[in-house]
């Protein structure tokens, strides 16, 4: 007995110890819960005014992109805007009816903010109005009591210092779709915007960034008293082209002397974009700001397609500039050898039917890189025929043209280039004749502007570049892809480089007028005139034809060259729309293109992109 | 010929009776004041769930027909002889340990890591029945035990042997939080038992020692829950949201709360887990820190209660049995509390009688109902059988 009341006495000792403990721990979450709902009040919600304690999500900054030398192509400059905290309205129809007599609203804008409100989302504030003028802000700042609910803060648009230069590289930005926001709520945050096309698109994730998150506290009518504490979220990473804004610049400029032309320049080291341009071009910020009914319409109605990028997605026969290609298919097939020579009468007749050469009066007897520099016709039809059109096109594929080329960038459209399969596929016959006109880059033959350059920097190099437009993302840069060798023969590509050498440095020579001037650095090239009157043809028809303009009637100016010829650097086309003939429409601006870029320093990238440098006066 | 069948009639009328009068007097002799503090909180659950959404479905009208349910286990067990519950002790430690196992084998994990086995269409958590089948085995061991062989170190290891062993299995759920409530249990019954002080401070300073090392073999999630503890900020739409939530929650309550129905953080949906485990910051929106001290009180009464039925106890077991159920109940209360308020990590421990939940609610019901019990055979006659035998 004295044992059992042994064991009660300790039993009971240690319970009073451990309920004291427990006592202690209840009075510790008492004290916890004294200090965050009375005496910390202050931090999470004000008392006596009815406070509340507000968590918003913020928009990060969307990333900058620069160009090679860290020149600020597209960045942030700040707006004003009004939002409305639903959570914080008393009554949201009274408040929105308050508003509106401050700054009106259209019909459109008001189902929007109702659907807005209605679906409305914790932490994420409805969007009023946009680019609020200095007056609304001002009216909306002083009527703030009346407004409850109702926040004028500061958001962010996307500005593009170089505008329509660069409209259709860079892209644009607009507010994300409905299913782009139902896949990542974060996008309905006002002020966040989406990449649409170009960049802006390709590289849309560095870009983006991640939400930040504000706790404000707000009185009862929304305002804010003072931030609690502030994440400003991460910001969107830059992104550094290989683009150079003032050779773009230049390249632009020498466009826009033309109706509807485009341009591209890469660099045959690493295949970077240089320069890429299309005219005529529109103005990007208008996509993120608001654009009126009647410019949409007149963009879309526009015939020269000012939305298009036509160095991507413009498709054109690519007439003599394909003439790379039928030499090099039938160097490489046997068909011809280096030292065949054909007789150019000034035509050629074939199943009773005559194919003229350019020159009606012939060019007599001619070698290959004769032909190339004169752009005889006739030799390369006998090249053609004795090639096959299979051949031709496995050659055109193997040099970039009628594949959609690898890059880095959305919207890159495919040429075409016909095969015997394909034509019986279609049920039709390939006749003897159709390989002709093929082999000079008429009929089915088509190519964009980007493929003529990478076909040009594969003809130039042996390489098989592919171009590239992003450099760096953030702190990573992003490496060089090895290009592998394309197993031409190097007397053949030799022999191609020599026509083209010679087509612009030889007096005979259809670009000898755009010769550069220092005769020590000399630019090999191509002319091409490609006929646009068998609309069903050519990509564009639908776009033209119907208004049946006689500029519109005019063959393709098309050019395609690389410099210097002994250790090639660059390479680029040019296609004019309608430029009638390349050698005086092409030619020029791709000489205007190759200078200037040969005059830069060699690249000297930076290790990482810092911040962004002004741009210097344009050009 | 009549006579001695009437004295038959009236001896079976009487046995009736007597019967009757039996269950009557027992259950007057209930302790009344803790149900009906049982039955306090219920209601504060219910209104709590109603509250959340704005209607009585779909959680407050199930939680009703659980609790009605409960109630009715609780007063049943309330009637059950001490001596039985004491009887069956350990074969319902044995068949917690089973289902332990069983659900590591063929459990399927809910949010986070909450390991649910499904009998009969019913989910339940094997874990929450450990909790008071190892109770009730400890004092079922403890019962027969003198101080001097509270001292002997290998009396001491059957018991905890039975404490380690759901611990092992719960860790490899993996449960950390439970695991550590369970240990936590043992071990203050270890400590009222009266297991001699030294040896916990051995046990705490090798623990102190191991923490790094156990660190070290966290889950991502588990490292995750605790360094977004130490800082909420870090991310405050994934890990930490539910964290600055509750505190948002809770501090936006203030000394008097917003009024029933007037919690914006609760009904704009800011509150994740709003009526299970966060449920006490929906409520301390509502009714401020006033509102949530009274609750936080009449948790603390049932503990109280619970304290009072162990000393009121005249034999061991019921002593033991009487503390553990109230010191299993603190736990569950303080670190789901201590959770919402941030000052532990979170753990996905729900706070009693108030959240949304059978299983938890059923457990917690049938153990009140074996605290009703020891209270109701406070003085039964109950003297272990071999009390100074040895090993």
């Amino acid at each position: 007995m004295r044992r059992e009341k042994r064991r009660i006495s300790i039993f009971t000792r240690r319970a009073l110890m451990l309920a004291a403990g427990q006592a202690g721990l209840f009075g510790l979450l008492g004290i916890r819960l004294y200090r965050m709902q009375v005496t910390d009040g202050p931090r999470y919600a004000t008392l006596a005014a009815d406070n509340r304690v507000s968590a918003r999500l913020v928009a990060p900054p969307r990333g900058e992109i620069h160009d090679r030398g860290g020149i600020l192509l597209a960045g942030n400059k700040p707006h004003w805007r009004a939002l409305l905290m639903v959570d914080r309205a008393t009554n949201t129809k009274a408040t929105l009816a308050a508003f509106e007599l401050l700054v009106p609203l259209a019909p459109a804008e008001r189902l929007r903010i109702r659907r807005a409100v209605a679906a409305h989302r914790p932490f994420v504030p409805v969007l009023l109005r946009d680019y609020l003028s200095w007056d609304q802000m001002a009216a909306l700042a002083v009527n703030a009591p009346a407004l409850p609910g109702i926040v004028v803060d500061v958001g962010t648009t996307r500005l593009y210092p170089f505008g329509t230069a660069m409209a259709h590289l860079i892209g644009y930005v607009g507010p994300p779709t409905g299913p782009q926001v139902a896949h990542d709520p974060m996008l309905a945050l006002p002020g966040m915007r989406v990449g649409k096309t170009g960049v802006e698109l390709a590289q849309n994730a560095p870009l983006t960034g991640a939400p930040g998150m504000v706790r404000l506290e707000v009185n009862a009518l929304g305002r804010v008293i003072r931030d609690l504490a502030r994440n400003p979220g991460t910001p969107g990473e830059t992104v550094r082209l290989h683009l150079d804004a003032t050779l773009q610049q230049q390249t632009v400029a020498e466009l826009a002397k033309k109706k509807s032309a485009s341009a591209v320049v890469l660099d045959l080291e690493t295949g970077a974009v240089r320069a890429m341009g299309s005219t005529p071009s529109f103005d990007p910020t208008l996509f993120d700001t608001g654009l009126s009914a009647a410019k949409w319409k007149a963009w879309i109605t526009d015939r020269r397609a000012p939305l298009l990028d036509k160095a991507m997605a413009g498709i054109y026969a690519p007439g003599s500039t394909f003439k790379p290609v039928t030499a090099l298919a039938g160097l490489t097939s046997g068909g011809i050898n280096p030292g065949t020579h054909f007789f150019c009468p000034g035509y050629l007749d074939l199943g009773g039917h005559r194919y003229w050469c350019w020159l009606h009066s012939g060019h007599g007897w001619l070698d290959l890189p004769g032909a190339i520099c004169q752009s005889c016709d006739v030799y390369f039809y006998h090249t053609a025929l004795a090639t096959g059109i299979d051949r031709i096109a496995a050659m055109a594929h193997r040099l970039g043209i009628g594949v959609a080329p690898a890059i880095d960038l959305p919207g890159a459209a495919s040429g075409f280039v016909p095969t015997l399969e394909w034509r019986h596929a279609q049920g039709k016959a390939w006749t003897l004749g159709e390989t002709v006109i093929h082999g000079v880059g008429q009929g089915f033959d088509l190519a964009t502007p980007i493929e003529l350059a990478i076909m040009a920097a594969r003809v130039a190099t042996g390489r098989a570049i592919s171009p590239r437009v992003a450099a760096a993302v953030g702190n990573r840069v992003l490496p060089a892809p090895p290009f592998p060798d394309l197993g031409l023969p190097k007397a053949y590509l030799a022999l191609v480089r020599q026509g083209m050498r010679e087509a612009v440095n030889n007096p005979l020579g259809t670009a000898y007028a755009s010769r550069l001037p220092d005769p020590k650095i000399e630019m090999a090239g191509k002319t091409g005139s490609a006929q646009v009157f068998d609309m069903s043809q050519a990509a564009t028809a639908s776009n033209y034809n119907t208004l049946n303009l006689p500029w519109h009637l005019r063959p393709t100016a098309l050019f395609i060259a690389f410099a210097p010829v002994g250790a090639p650097r660059y390479a680029a086309a040019v296609v004019v729309e309608h430029g009638n003939e390349g050698a005086s429409a092409a030619a020029p601006i791709a000489k205007a293109v190759i200078e200037a870029a040969l005059a830069q320093p060699p690249a000297v990238l930076p290790a990482a992109p810092g911040p962004a440098r002004a741009a210097g006066v344009p050009a | 010929m009549i006579a001695p069948r009437r004295t038959e009639e009236r001896a079976e009328g009487r046995l009736l009776r007597t019967a009757a009068f039996d269950l009557t007097r027992k259950l007057s002799r209930i302790n009344w004041f803790f149900v009906l503090l049982v039955v306090v909180l219920g209601g504060v659950g219910a209104l709590s769930l109603y509250s959340a959404t704005g209607s009585i479905d779909p959680y407050a009208t199930r939680q009703l027909v659980r609790f009605a349910a409960g109630f009715a286990l609780m007063l049943a067990i309330a009637l059950v002889d001490i001596r039985l519950i004491a009887r069956l002790a350990w074969p319902f430690y044995a068949i917690a340990l089973v289902l332990l196992a069983l659900v590591l084998k063929f459990g399927s994990v809910g949010l986070g890591a909450e390991r649910w086995l499904s009998i009969g269409g019913i989910a339940v958590q094997p874990s929450e029945f450990m909790k008071v089948a190892l109770v009730l085995a400890l004092a079922h061991w403890f019962h027969r035990a003198s101080w001097e062989r509270v001292g002997n170190p290998f009396f001491l290891l059957p018991p905890l042997i039975a404490i380690l062993a759901p611990v092992a299995l719960i860790l490899k759920e993996p449960n950390l939080g439970t695991a550590l409530i369970v240990a936590a249990l043992g071990g203050t019954i270890f400590f009222a038992a009266g297991v001699r002080l030294w040896k916990f401070a051995l046990v705490l300073v090798l623990g102190g020692l191991a923490a790094p090392i156990a660190y070290a073999h966290l889950h991502g999630y588990q490292k995750q829950r605790i360094l977004t503890f130490l800082n909420p900020a870090r991310d405050p739409l994934g890990a930490g949201y539910n964290i600055i939530q509750a505190k948002i929650a809770l501090g936006s309550g203030g000394l008097w709360g917003q009024g029933l129905m007037h919690a914006s953080q609760g009904r704009l949906d800011f509150l994740p887990e709003k009526e299970t485990d966060f449920i006490f910051t929906l409520f301390a929106e509502q009714f401020g820190f006033v509102g949530s001290l009274a609750l936080i009180v009449l948790l603390g009464l049932i503990v109280f209660m619970a304290g009072a039925i162990a000393l009121s106890s005249r034999h061991q077991f019921g002593r033991v049995v009487a503390f553990g159920l109230g010191m299993n109940f603190f736990l569950y209360v303080f670190v789901n509390l201590a959770m919402v308020m941030g000052l532990i990590p979170v753990g996905g421990v729900p706070l009693p009688l108030v959240s949304y939940g059978g299983s938890a609610l059923l457990t917690t019901m049938a153990a009140f109902g074996i605290l009703l019990s020891v209270h109701l055979h406070r003085d039964a006659d109950f003297t272990p059988k071999r009390e100074a035998g040895s090993l």
